[in-house]
């Protein structure tokens, strides 16, 4: 699991990056939410992959580290909000400068 | 537990909330209560400063929780100055916006007061991940304003740094979720704590995320290959929204100062001594580098943002020296170039708007209403920042340079010397074209505005304030510098408060 787990990260993490120096604003704002899903799977990861455990220390010896997941959830909260202002700001952006350029101008 | 540490925070924080509530366009009413909640911070500030004054740390655990497990907010006396530097400079800005400035868009005041919350946050937080979420509140904030008074400069200026600040926002959690992996803490006591005692085989990877960590703050506080989004993005801003921004680098500086002494300081054993042989070259190339922009700079306001960066490069290459004497320099530098640069901002615009279609643009205008008070100011903006005698940019200069040892002293002497030498061409420069090169028409007859004036000299007379007062401003300076070289205390005083 931890293999199939970095494989997709490394994949998300390359092509969002790709993406992001892309002269356009429509795949540079995918790039940017590729690495955004990429990290928000990385800082998951860090409280380890466990299956099947609770995320509160009961009983069983077994159980997730609970806050992780706390801070993917607020991660995930800051990310969305910055992914849509980004995309506001990009269509204000191409109907004020009238090209959908990162440079506001076709080179 | 005293509650008034939270103050600085949720003032603003509420503040901005409650001014949503009503209609999209400043108001009186709003002004008076934005107005009001920003220069409330001044006394607030002024307590912080006393309390952190006498030595020691005042922490708050936000929910009561306890120091490892809760979020923690740490007062020392790094953490008031930096709190206190932002009161003064906000409510400068906040005088010069209620004067017209805040009506060329929308909901100005509420992500003013937010910008504030966030900025008070990070500089009172004792917790990574907090630190992080305050970043993202002040940079959301910052974005808006940024692009406040709308305008194509504004948006393509605005689309870059945004940008860049969210790949660079997506980092801060790589570094932060590699150092929890690792080490299972996010307070920074608690994790300076731990990475004394770290495994061998851990430290390369803690080492990669204190990297990491190093290039994020160096972003936000504008460093050489990191800098280029700044001049336009200032350059561009509405004048009271880029003079609050002047405190936006300085925030990566202290992100910079505290996470690199406390979590990599000289305690933390083979991981010590991590930032200052990356830090060194490229602050020295920013401060250099910075005095050229200065110099090729077509508008007033690019000028003063090179400006900014010049003084970046300066903070950061006296930083890496690492000794007590040179943060102590560097504290003081910091008050200076904060109040003076925002000072600067706020006079470019003031110069502009008398400039009549030519603005800020370095050419020859229409000669200006009230040339004697405008160039006055200018001229004591200048000798301030350029770092001559008698201000305080000259006591800030020669500070930094007396605290430079051998080895390093040989590069930073020539670099600083030569780069506030290209200031004073590039200021005289300045001066002499808005001053006296203007065209034979008659002036524009707009009156210069008595509370922008106001606000600007309110800024500047800080220059002579910090030399009036540098014999007891240097000893709380060279105290916070001790402070910051021995994270013992601190780390004690965050573990192992018991809440009462």
């Amino acid at each position: 699991m931890e293999l199939l787990f970095a494989i997709t990260l490394g994949v998300l993490t390359t092509s969002g990056l790709y993406l992001m120096l892309r002269g356009r604003t429509f795949p540079v704002v995918l790039g940017i939410t590729l690495i955004t899903y990429a990290v928000n799977l990385f800082l998951f990861a860090m409280g380890r992959l466990i299956t099947g455990a609770p995320t509160i220390i009961g009983p069983d010896r077994d159980y997730t580290d609970p806050l992780p997941q706390a801070l993917v959830l607020t991660a995930i909260v800051i990310s969305f909000a910055m992914t849509a202002f980004v995309l506001v700001l990009s269509i204000k952006a191409l109907s004020e400068l009238g090209n959908d350029h990162v440079d506001g101008a076709d080179r | 537990m005293n509650h008034l540490l939270v103050l600085p925070i949720l003032l603003p924080l509420f503040t901005g909330a409650f001014l949503l509530l009503f209609n999209e366009k400043a108001s009186s009413h709003k002004r008076v209560c934005s107005t009001a909640a920003t220069l409330l911070l001044l006394p607030l500030s002024a307590w912080l400063i006393a309390v952190a004054g006498q030595g020691q740390f005042l922490t708050y655990a936000l929910g009561d929780w306890p120091a490892p497990f809760g979020i923690v907010l740490v007062l020392d006396r790094l953490s008031a100055l930096m709190v206190m530097i932002t009161a003064v400079l906000a409510s400068a800005a906040m005088i010069y916006a209620i004067r017209g400035d805040d009506a060329r868009g929308r909901n100005f005041h509420a992500l003013f007061q937010f910008q504030i919350a966030g900025l008070n946050g990070a500089f009172l937080t004792g917790d990574l991940f907090n630190l992080y979420v305050f970043f993202e509140i002040l940079l959301i904030a910052s974005y808006a304003l940024l692009l406040h008074g709308s305008g194509r400069e504004r948006t393509s200026a605005g689309l870059h740094y945004v940008l860049l600040n969210l790949l660079g926002s997506s980092l801060f959690l790589i570094a932060v979720g590699t150092l929890y992996g690792l080490l299972g803490t996010l307070n920074m006591a608690d994790l300076a704590r731990r990475i004394t005692q770290v495994n061998p085989v851990d430290a390369p990877l803690i080492a990669a995320a204190g990297g990491l960590l190093l290039l994020v703050f160096a972003l936000k506080a504008a460093l050489l290959p990191l800098y280029f989004w700044l001049p336009r993005a200032y350059a561009g801003a509405t004048a009271p929204v880029a003079a609050l921004f002047a405190v936006m680098t300085k925030m990566g500086v202290y992100s910079i100062l505290r996470v690199y002494t406390l979590l990599f300081g000289p305690e933390a054993g083979e991981l010590a001594q991590l930032a200052p042989p990356l830090l060194w070259p490229l602050a020295l190339a920013t401060l250099a580098l910075g005095s050229v922009g200065a110099l090729a700079a077509k508008q007033l306001q690019e000028l003063v943002a090179y400006l900014v960066l010049v003084s970046v490069g300066l903070l950061l290459a006296g930083l890496s020296l690492g000794r007590t004497e040179s943060i102590a320099a560097c504290l003081y530098y910091l008050i200076h170039t904060t109040w003076i640069t925002g000072g600067l901002f706020l006079l470019s615009d003031l110069l502009a708007r008398q400039r009549g279609d030519t603005g800020s643009a370095l050419v020859a205008g229409p000669p200006l209403n009230a040339p004697l008070l405008l160039s006055g100011l200018f001229f004591f903006g200048a000798v301030s920042i350029a770092g001559l005698p008698p201000l305080s940019g000259f006591l800030g200069k020669v500070l930094i340079l007396r605290s430079a040892t051998l080895p390093e002293a040989r590069w930073l002497w020539p670099v600083l010397l030569l780069s506030s030498l290209g200031l004073i061409i590039a200021l005289s420069r300045a001066g002499s074209t808005v001053f006296w090169r203007t065209q034979a028409v008659e002036p524009t007859h707009r009156k210069v505005d008595g509370w922008r004036v106001f606000a600007v000299a309110f800024l500047m007379s800080g220059s002579v304030i910090l030399v009036v007062i540098a014999k007891p401003l240097t000893r709380y300076l060279d105290q916070a510098a001790e402070q910051m070289m021995s994270p013992g205390a601190y780390i004690e005083a965050v573990l192992q408060e018991t809440p009462p």
